[in-house]
Formats: C-alpha cells, sequence, structure tokens
C-alpha cells in the first residue's frame, strides 16, 4: 500500500506517513490509522480529526 | 434525567457574562444616548475611555480568577451551542454600531472634535471585533468561518482569517512571525513591522495554497480576496447611502481597529521564543510561549483570550474551556491595562524587560531580541549574570 499525506485543515502542516513525525516519538511509516488520537498537529496544535487527507502529488 | 445527577457539580461563573463580549459593541450607542441626555461631549469618547480607563480599573478592582472546566466537563462545555450564539451575536452588535456610527457622521452635526471621538470609539468596537472573528476563525465549522470574515468586513482587515492560523499559529513566539513581538522593540516598531508582513505573509499563504490546486491567486477561492470583499460592498454600501463623508470615518476607525489587534498581538509574545531542536525545526509552542493574565474583566471581554497558552497548546478549543496554567508566564495586569502601557515604550520596558530576564532565568540567548540590539542585550545580561 503506497503512504498516503494528510494535511492539516487549520494551518497546512503535511503528515507524510512516509516521514512519521520523529520529533514526536512516531517512526516514519506510521500509517495514519496507527497515530495516536491524542497526537496534535507539531505546527499549530490542532487535534488529529481536524486533518484531511490530501491526494498524492 | 439521571444525566443531571451523573454530571459533576462545576458551573461556568462566567456563563452569562459572556453576554458582555456583544453588549460591548454598543458602547458608541450607548456614549451617543448619553450625550442626547446630557449634551456632554465627552461621551462620544467612550470607546477609548472605555477601553483604556473603566476596564483596566475594573480589573484591577475584581482580580483574577483562576477557575478551570475539569477536564470531564470539557467536552460537554465545549458542545453547548449557548456559547456560539453568544460569539454571534457579538457579529451583529458589531454590524448595528458601525452604521450607527456611520449614520451618525452623516446627519449628526457633530462638531469636528465629537467627530473624532466617535471614529475612535467605533474603531475600539471593530478592532475588538477581530477578537470575535478570532474566536470563530479557528473552527472547522463552515458557517462560523464565514461568520469571522465577516466580523472582519468593518475593520478591512480580512487577511487576519488566514494569516492567524496558518501564519502565526505556525510561527508564534519565533523571529520569523511578523506577529510576535521582539525584546527591546517599541509598540511603534512592531506595528508597521506586524501590518505589512502579516498582509505579506497571507497573501503568499493563498498564493501557494492556490498554486497547489492550480488556481491563480487571482481566484474566487482566494480566502483574502473573499473577506476584502466583504470591506469592499460594505464600505460601498454606506458612501452609497450616507454619501462620501462616510469614507475617510470609514477607513480611519479601520486602521485604529486594527491597531487595537496589533497593540494586543504585541504584549502576547514580547520577548518570548521557542527554541531550535538539533534538525533545525523549533520545538512545538508550549505554556512559556505566551504571556497569560486571569483578570476577569478583560477575560470577559475577550473570551478568555488571555489564557493565550492554552489557546496556542489547544488552537480549536472553545474560549468557555480554556484553561489557566500555573507555569505560564503572567502578565502583571489584564490586556487592557498592558496596552495602555505598550503605548508608553520606556515604561513598557521598564515594567517587561525585567519579567523575560527573569523568565530566561538571565540568558537572553533563549529570549526573542530584536537584531539591532541583540548584541548589547547579549554583552549587558552575561555580564549581571556573571557579576551576580
Amino acid at each position: 500500500m503506497p503512504f498516503k499525506k494528510w494535511r492539516c485543515v487549520i494551518c497546512d502542516y503535511v503528515y507524510d506517513e512516509e516521514l512519521g513525525a520523529p520529533n514526536d516519538g512516531i517512526p516514519p511509516g506510521t500509517r495514519w490509522a496507527d497515530v495516536p488520537d491524542t497526537w496534535t498537529c507539531p505546527d499549530c496544535g490542532a487535534s488529529k480529526a481536524d486533518f484531511e487527507m490530501v491526494e498524492i502529488d | 434525567m439521571s444525566t443531571a445527577t451523573l454530571a459533576p457539580a462545576w458551573r461556568d461563573s462566567k456563563r452569562y457574562l459572556w453576554l458582555f463580549g456583544a453588549a460591548i459593541m454598543l458602547v458608541p450607542v450607548l456614549g451617543g444616548l448619553l450625550y442626547e441626555a446630557t449634551g456632554w461631549a465627552v461621551w462620544w469618547w467612550l470607546g477609548p475611555l472605555f477601553v483604556y480607563g473603566v476596564i483596566p480599573i475594573a480589573d484591577w478592582l475584581v482580580g483574577t480568577d483562576t477557575n478551570n472546566p475539569p477536564d470531564e466537563i470539557v467536552p460537554t462545555l465545549e458542545r453547548d451551542r449557548y456559547y456560539r450564539f453568544a460569539v454571534y451575536l457579538a457579529v451583529l452588535t458589531e454590524y448595528v454600531a458601525v452604521v450607527w456610527g456611520a449614520w451618525t457622521v452623516a446627519h449628526g452635526d457633530l462638531a469636528w472634535y465629537n467627530l473624532v471621538g466617535l471614529t475612535i470609539t467605533i474603531g475600539m468596537v471593530t478592532g475588538v471585533s477581530i477578537n470575535t472573528a478570532h474566536e470563530l476563525g479557528h473552527k472547522t465549522d463552515k458557517l462560523e468561518r464565514w461568520l469571522a470574515k465577516l466580523a472582519l468586513g468593518p475593520v478591512a482587515y480580512g487577511h487576519f482569517f488566514v494569516e492567524h492560523n496558518r501564519g502565526h499559529h505556525v510561527r508564534v513566539a519565533t523571529p520569523e512571525d511578523p506577529a510576535s513581538s521582539r525584546f527591546g522593540e517599541s509598540f511603534y516598531a512592531f506595528l508597521p513591522r506586524t501590518m505589512i508582513g502579516s498582509l505579506k505573509s497571507a497573501w503568499e499563504l493563498e498564493r501557494k495554497r492556490l498554486a497547489r490546486k492550480n488556481r491563480s491567486v487571482w481566484s474566487i477561492r482566494n480566502e483574502n480576496l473573499q473577506a476584502w470583499a466583504i470591506t469592499i460592498v460594505f464600505f460601498g454600501a454606506l458612501t452609497a447611502w450616507l454619501g462620501w463623508i462616510v469614507l475617510p470615518f470609514l477607513l480611519i476607525q479601520a486602521f485604529y481597529g486594527a491597531s487595537l489587534l496589533e497593540v494586543v498581538n504585541y504584549l502576547e509574545h514580547y520577548g518570548l521564543k521557542r527554541q531550535k531542536r538539533a534538525d533545525g525545526s523549533y520545538e512545538r509552542c508550549r505554556p512559556e510561549h505566551s504571556w497569560n493574565s486571569n483578570h476577569v474583566v478583560t477575560n470577559v471581554f475577550l473570551y478568555h483570550l488571555q489564557r493565550h497558552s492554552d489557546h496556542h497548546a489547544n488552537p480549536t478549543r472553545s474560549y468557555q474551556a480554556l484553561r489557566h496554567f500555573e507555569e505560564a508566564p503572567q502578565l502583571p495586569s489584564g490586556y487592557a491595562s498592558m496596552v495602555v502601557l505598550a503605548y508608553l515604550p520606556p515604561l513598557w520596558f521598564k515594567i517587561m524587560n525585567p519579567r523575560v530576564v527573569a523568565h530566561y532565568r538571565g540568558d537572553m540567548r533563549l529570549a526573542n531580541i530584536k537584531p539591532s540590539l541583540r548584541d548589547a542585550v547579549l554583552a549587558r545580561y552575561s555580564r549581571s549574570a556573571a557579576a551576580g
């Protein structure tokens, strides 16, 4: 399954499954579904529910 | 019902006070009525008297409130539609005040000094309305996002809607943010930097977003253009109805209103800085990166804006649920009093600079310093740290 990207609707930060979010302890390759619900946008603090899926470039 | 008995016994002591946020928009009309009754010209200046006088004194008299809603009640509190309607009402009363003000300019037969007072007073209303737009613009709800743009119409600051969420929240408390003030930077140096910088940034953010969708920046989907269009339609309609005389009134009050937002921006993050990680990215925005205040009166009029740390940590959290953090840096008084101080840079520096130094325990390398002063500030405080 190819990696997907998710964009924060508040600030445009992109969560790329391929890269993960190592600063938040989320290793590269972590699927969006496996990102904890308590995780928030590293740029603006929006909750996981405020993200939407973006198309793969 | 059984849910009532299960609910924790916490009550929002400010529940009905939140309506003051909508009521304050009608201060100019109150001033006009008092002028009718007494003939005293001072009532046309009720706006600045209220913001720079009554609220700071009331803050001092009423004091602070560190009461937080318990975590388990927050979801219920967030869902309570009453709080949202209280904010919608403030958009309506804002428009009532501005239309009334424009009509009075055209037909009130006011002496020039009364016109100046009225213009500033209406500017206060539209300036405070940026705070209404702020509360609405953080929501993902379509209606609320439109109401945010509507609230920004009379103050001609529609790009705030774009810049605040996607610019300011991302870069807050970093040297890259035009809306985060720096140690040693006076309000008068900050004002043009934030006004021009925020406008450029908002335009760039929309250009990039639209480019991703293969659209021109001049698209109808450009949220800056959408929000500015509300201003053009509103100002145009008032001018067509009441004549050219209202146009300078509208433009001056809008500039004044925008400056009121920016003076509040000035004090929210003064001198505070997020540190860079080894990979060059900034650490997350934490409570220590915003100045807070628990002064009740200003908090009621500004929808808990002064609980600013929690707002930056949880930007979609509604105002009624924002919490006070013990570890957040506290201002000596409410935002309304601090605004007056910000207008007087020597006094501001005298009171706030030591607080920034104390916050960083003398290690000013951690602070956000005005670049031209950086070397001097570092030299001065490293000496005093060494001597101490």
